[in-house]
């Protein structure tokens, strides 16, 4: 606004603005404060919708009918392989160890790495982590999230005491060595998991020989994922572990919504925080024309248009939206980079795009508070504001 | 001669509606001001003189009649045109200063250059010339507030000449001040017509003040009569 003024308004706006000093900031601090917050629901939102955002179109996920903590046979694999439209199915055993301290607890779940590797293209290694990884059957890999956290490095041996498998000699201690850290392709990727070797499980645990968790399966084309998961799981019906598949999303989708529907919640909070901060602003808009109405019939005798006026008012509403908007948004940025999630959401970050919807947010909240104010301004009859003094 | 005529009013009425009763403010005045003359407007209250100053500076419209200033007739511009034409030919002196309490004096003085397509330096050098006419230029960094009332008047009028329009409007410019310091701003009014030409109308109550102008004209019942034939 203040741009399509022309830059030399910028002062007298500024200005208008410190009338009342105390009103103007506590007003900026309301806007201000939604903004973190808007930012701090923006990142909860993506750590829980952002797995859903992220997962492969071309992957489905196939768990025991019954639910996902039953086993499944792991000769499935090759069944599964052989039904059409399936490029490759790789298996995966959950863990749920902790890590020192029950605390440390985080996503530990057994593979076939190369064909992990290969599954979710999205994990990047360096070509050497990679040969290390598949040489050695004590081998895992973290994710750079992970790793950091826990200050690991490659080559650390790091225990992992179990609470579902234990070892065949007796021990809840599994030791693995470090050999990679996967970073991951785009902002977002899950980098606190925990991959080690499935033969290594398989071989290791007391009990549950010849089962793994589910199956992870690549179809060759993404329009019939549908149809291809009903072709699975109809390959295993009536046995006695029967399927239950789906795609990727609607399986992390599902996963996600055991704790209820994020999006709405956020939704519906800032809704009422926005709500709020549109009355607030919107009043001191209000007032801070109520009492200049003289000033503002002068500067229309002075030959000021009445667009121009309104262009003033609108501005001085845009920039305590913009000043406490812009702050709150850098401080909600700067919060969320720096809090650590990872144990319990697999990203939490402000997005791009949500940064982009705040910087909108700012605009028409400006522009909403200001407009009804700025149009009173626009039609004031300058001889009756000036008779009135 | 037509070409000396600054302002030029045929025939002017302005009628206001006052609930279903329609007041005639002005009735069929006639008003000329030659280019350089200052003229003082005197008249009992709702007589129509403030009427008769918005008429001529643009801020309202006759009912009937005709307003031309250097040949345009300013009655048939647009609201956005007439802003636009305010802001170049007149310099508008208010009773009560009007100056915007936020900003300094140079500031308030600088506010109609804003719409002018000067650089802040252009500017800047505009501002400080119109403090130094009006003996201001130790207050630029005052605000209102911090000024008397003579000073902040002062003010004012560095506001009107600083664009250098082509005439002043006065609102009875000394109503608010004591007698000396009214006479001094009158005395600066004086000086601007004067010394540099400015073409002046000024709305008083005062006689002394309109002793100050060039001739006075009275308004009564909506029309306009020399001042001597008035009090005759």
């Amino acid at each position: 606004m203040i741009l399509f003024l022309g830059t030399q308004y910028f002062h007298l706006v500024r200005k208008s603005l410190g009338r009342r000093k105390v009103r103007t900031v506590f007003t900026v601090l309301s806007v201000f404060v939604a903004f973190v917050l808007f930012a701090l629901l923006a990142a909860l939102r993506t750590g829980f919708s952002g797995g859903v955002e992220l997962a492969g179109a071309d992957r489905l996920i196939t768990i025991h009918k019954v639910s996902l903590i039953q086993p499944l046979p792991a000769s499935y694999e090759a069944d599964m392989e052989s039904v059409d439209g399936v490029l490759d199915a790789t298996p995966a055993t959950w863990f749920g160890g902790v890590y020192q301290d029950k605390r440390n607890f985080f996503p530990q779940i057994a593979v076939e790495p190369a064909e992990w590797l290969a599954m979710y293209p999205e994990y990047v290694l360096t070509p050497a982590e990679r040969e290390s990884w598949l040489a050695h059957r004590t081998g895992a890999i973290a994710g750079r999230s992970l790793a950091e956290k826990y200050g690991w490095s490659v080559g650390d041996r790091i225990p992992i005491q179990a609470t579902i498998w234990q070892r065949k000699d007796g021990s809840k201690t599994w030791e693995f060595t470090l050999e990679g850290i996967y970073d991951g392709v785009e902002e977002g990727t899950d980098t606190t998991q925990f991959f080690f070797r499935q033969d290594y499980l398989q071989e290791a645990r007391a009990y549950g020989e010849g089962l793994v968790g589910w199956y992870v399966i690549r179809v060759a084309d993404p329009e019939r994922a549908a149809e291809v998961a009903e072709a699975i799981d109809a390959e295993f019906a009536n046995s006695p572990a029967e399927t239950k598949t789906s795609t990727e999303r609607a399986f992390v989708q599902a996963f996600a919504n055991q704790i209820g529907d994020i999006g709405a919640i956020v939704i519906a909070i800032l809704g009422a925080v926005f709500f709020t901060i549109l009355i607030v602003t919107g009043n001191t808009m209000a007032q801070a024309v109520r009492e200049r109405i003289g000033e503002l019939a002068v500067l229309k005798t002075l030959g000021f248009t009445d667009l121009r006026v309104l262009a003033l008012v609108l501005a001085e509403s845009l920039l305590i939206c913009g000043l406490g908007g812009g702050l709150g948004l850098l401080l909600g940025w700067a919060v969320v980079g720096h809090v650590d999630a990872g144990s319990i959401l697999s990203a939490f970050y402000l997005k791009g795009s949500d940064v982009v919807r705040g910087v909108v947010l700012i605009v028409l909240l400006g522009v909403v508070a200001g407009i009804l104010p700025a149009l009173r301004a626009m039609r004031l009859d300058v001889i009756a504001a000036l008779r009135r003094g | 001669m037509s070409e000396d005529i600054l302002i030029h009013l045929r025939d002017v009425t302005k009628t206001y509606r006052r609930g279903r009763e329609a007041v005639e403010v002005l009735r069929h005045l006639d008003l000329e001001v030659p280019r350089g003359d200052f003229v003082a407007l005197m008249g009992p209250s709702g007589s129509g003189k403030t009427t008769l100053l918005n008429l001529i500076g643009g801020l309202d419209r006759p009912t009937s009649g005709e307003v031309e200033v250097e040949g345009q007739r300013i009655d048939r511009l647009s609201g956005s045109r007439l802003a636009a034409w305010r802001s170049r030919h007149v310099g508008f002196v208010f009773q009560f200063y009007n100056l915007l309490p936020v900003l300094t004096a140079e500031r308030n003085v600088e506010v109609p250059l804003l719409l002018t397509g000067l650089s802040r330096a252009q500017r800047k050098r505009h501002v400080a010339a119109a403090l130094g006419v009006v003996g201001l230029s130790d207050r630029a960094r005052h605000r209102p507030r911090e000024l008397s009332g003579g000073q902040e008047q002062r003010v004012g009028i560095a506001r009107a000449i600083v664009t250098d329009p082509t005439f002043l409007l006065c609102d009875e410019p000394t109503g608010d001040l004591d007698r000396t310091t009214g006479t001094e701003i009158l005395e600066l009014l004086v000086a601007l017509n004067r010394e540099h030409g400015k073409t002046i109308v000024m709305v008083t109550h005062d006689p002394r003040a309109a002793g100050f102008a060039r001739r006075t004209l009275v308004v009564e019942e909506g029309r306009l009569r020399p001042a001597e034939e008035a009090v005759a």
